[in-house]
């Protein structure tokens, strides 16, 4: 069994998972209009890590500073506080890094960065700084993979675990947001001037957001325990359709899903954290493979209310909140979405809710027709767990 | 059944193999960089126009896969069967270098969508499951170097989803005047073929990369 061992997320709602549980929890959003953003004409409603808490936790936790960059900060910060709290120690050579980002520490391209050390622009660097920092002696494995990146970091982190080489691995994801992201998104039209809302009839775009998002997993060779929390399943799937819009169809996600549902009864799932970024093109295509795969009854959220798009940290930051909204029996809101529209009528969470059910699952889509799905499962605490 | 190299392709700026062997596509015509993926695009006699709309990394990636599955039957029929996994040392940094030149002075910021959307190494993968209709795993990692070790090990990762029965398995890399494509079509159980492994594909790649000298 794949086991959950200890987590962390820093983002606009806090530096621990708890505090930013708490803000989705009560519907709080860390979404701010930031006028002027980096010099850029048009003002960015974003969810930004706070660089002096951000500074000031660093400083406190690491004697030296090593000429990190932001992005290298936040994720070293997470991945000490989520490895402390799974107390593993990171430089046992049976402990493995999977590092998730989209573009990294690319604002050093600019030229008015200083840039002493040119390599800090590759991905594999910034893994490598990582897994340095803690002394940890393996390659770390770093994934690019458009937005879907977090899930397929745990996908690998499970697999790797499944093939008996480690005992743990530290899955990493993080994004910080810079004129070269910002302006990209800007140029799609994907923006929302307004905070966003996932599902919503009146959805007008996305908000980006920054964030770094940790969880520990570890292999565990015995039957499942109550209050276990496990990765059952994840899969991935291409619409092969377009690189940039998604499927009319939902194909690949469909496909997604029924890999994860083989041998699940859909009545036992407690909801699905959609990748709902508040695109009109995105959350349709969600509800047309949720709808597909015989889940529409089945209640839906989105956090990129809370948190915006985190791009490649939003799969570990979202699949944390879930696995505690699970554990807890918790159905988190929505926030920002009022009412749903269009052909299809999902079930979407407006307000916090409770359920009993075991199964949760994630969703993920990105450019270049990607889609993933993970299927997480909580082992209730009063549940024996023997053989019937 | 052990995993097995059914083909294998690689590409430079300046020449072309399939198993080994060089393609006749005329370099000494490339007069200017990309040209040649061009000259060799043509050389194969396809009529896929969104070729041209490409970012070379992707056109470095989806010629390898032409040159791999052309011969293939039957070929663009919908299959969940097939993943594309890629590598590289430098993500999109080429392309990533194109959006920041057009966003890098205030009073001239016009960034187009048209790069932005390949600002992501991934897209290769994309561009060649949309060209096959493969709607299997699509992955792409970064590594400090180009590594056989590594290249078996993110391609044996794929054949843990039990879905996956054939893998086309690359090193993608463009950057700082370096321009390279290795692919490989592995097949989980593959009739006959070269054995699935650090050394085999460790050799393929030297062997070819040679006749690049």
């Amino acid at each position: 069994m794949i086991a959950w061992a200890g987590d962390n997320i820093i983002s606009s709602l806090g530096f621990t998972t708890e505090a930013c549980y708490r803000s989705v929890e009560a519907g709080r959003s860390g979404v701010r209009l930031h006028s002027p953003f980096m010099g850029l004409a048009e003002p960015l409603m974003a969810s930004l890590i706070d660089r002096e808490q951000l500074n000031d936790s660093f400083a406190a936790a690491y004697s030296s500073s090593d000429g990190y960059t932001a992005l290298e900060k936040a994720a070293i910060l997470s991945v000490g506080r989520a490895a402390a709290q799974a107390q593993v120690d990171l430089s046992d050579p049976g402990v493995l890094l999977v590092f998730s980002s989209t573009k990294g520490n690319v604002h050093l391209l600019d030229e008015n960065e200083s840039q002493p050390h040119r390599e800090h622009i590759y991905l594999w660097h910034t893994a490598r700084l990582i897994a340095e920092r803690f002394k940890n002696p393996n390659e770390p494995v770093a994934i690019s993979n458009a937005c879907i990146s977090g899930g397929c970091a745990q996908i690998v982190a499970m697999r790797e675990l499944e093939s008996g080489l480690y005992h743990h691995v530290v899955v990493v994801g993080v994004e910080m947001l810079s004129k070269f992201i910002v302006s990209g998104f800007q140029s799609l039209k994907a923006l929302s001037p307004e905070p966003c809302r996932p599902f919503d009839a009146a959805r007008a775009g996305l908000n980006l957001g920054e964030a770094a998002a940790t969880i520990v997993y570890q292999r565990v060779d015995r039957e499942e325990k109550s209050g276990d929390v496990a990765l059952l399943r994840g899969a991935v799937r291409n619409d092969a359709n377009h690189i940039s819009g998604p499927s009319r169809t939902g194909e690949g996600s469909l496909l997604a899903l029924q890999a994860l549902l083989r041998e699940v009864a859909r009545s036992d799932v407690a909801f699905i954290n959609a990748h709902g970024t508040a695109t009109a093109y995105n959350d349709d295509m969600e509800a047309t493979a949720i709808t597909r795969a015989g889940l529409h009854a089945t209640a839906v959220n989105s956090l990129k209310g809370n948190f915006g798009h985190t791009l490649g940290a939003a799969g570990v930051l979202e699949s944390i909140i879930s696995a505690h909204a699970l554990k807890r029996g918790a159905l988190l809101p929505t926030c920002g979405f009022k009412a749903g529209g269009g052909e299809l009528r999902l079930n979407v969470l407006d307000k916090a809710g409770r359920t009993e059910k075991p199964y949760c699952i994630k969703m993920l889509s990105g450019f270049g027709g990607c889609n993933a799905a993970l299927l997480f499962k909580y082992v209730k605490e009063e549940r024996p767990c023997r053989n019937p | 059944m052990p995993q097995s190299i059914k083909r294998y392709s690689y590409i430079t700026d300046r020449l072309a193999l399939v198993d080994g062997k060089t393609l006749p596509v005329a370099a000494a015509e490339a007069t200017e960089e990309g040209n040649f993926l061009t000259l060799l695009y043509r050389s194969l006699g396809i009529d896929y126009p969104k070729f041209f709309k490409m970012d070379s990394l992707s056109k470095l990636g989806f010629l390898a896969s032409e040159l791999i599955l052309k011969d293939e039957s039957p070929r663009f029929t919908p299959r969940e069967d097939v993943a594309v996994v890629c590598l590289n040392r430098s993500s999109s940094l080429s392309t990533d270098v194109q959006h920041q030149a057009s966003i890098q002075h205030e009073d001239s910021c016009y960034p187009s969508p048209s790069v932005f959307v390949y600002t992501l190494p991934n897209i290769v993968a994309g561009e060649i499951a949309i060209r096959n209709k493969l709607l299997g795993e699509t992955s792409f990692y970064v590594c400090r170097e180009w590594s056989a070790q590594l290249l078996l090990r993110m391609a044996s990762l794929s054949f843990c989803d039990a879905c996956t029965r054939a893998v086309l398995a690359a090193w993608v890399e463009r950057f700082d005047g370096v321009s390279e494509a290795f692919m490989m079509l592995v097949e989980r159980d593959g009739l006959s073929g070269i054995p699935f492994s650090a050394e085999h594909v460790e050799m393929l790649y030297q062997n070819t990369k040679t006749q690049n000298t």
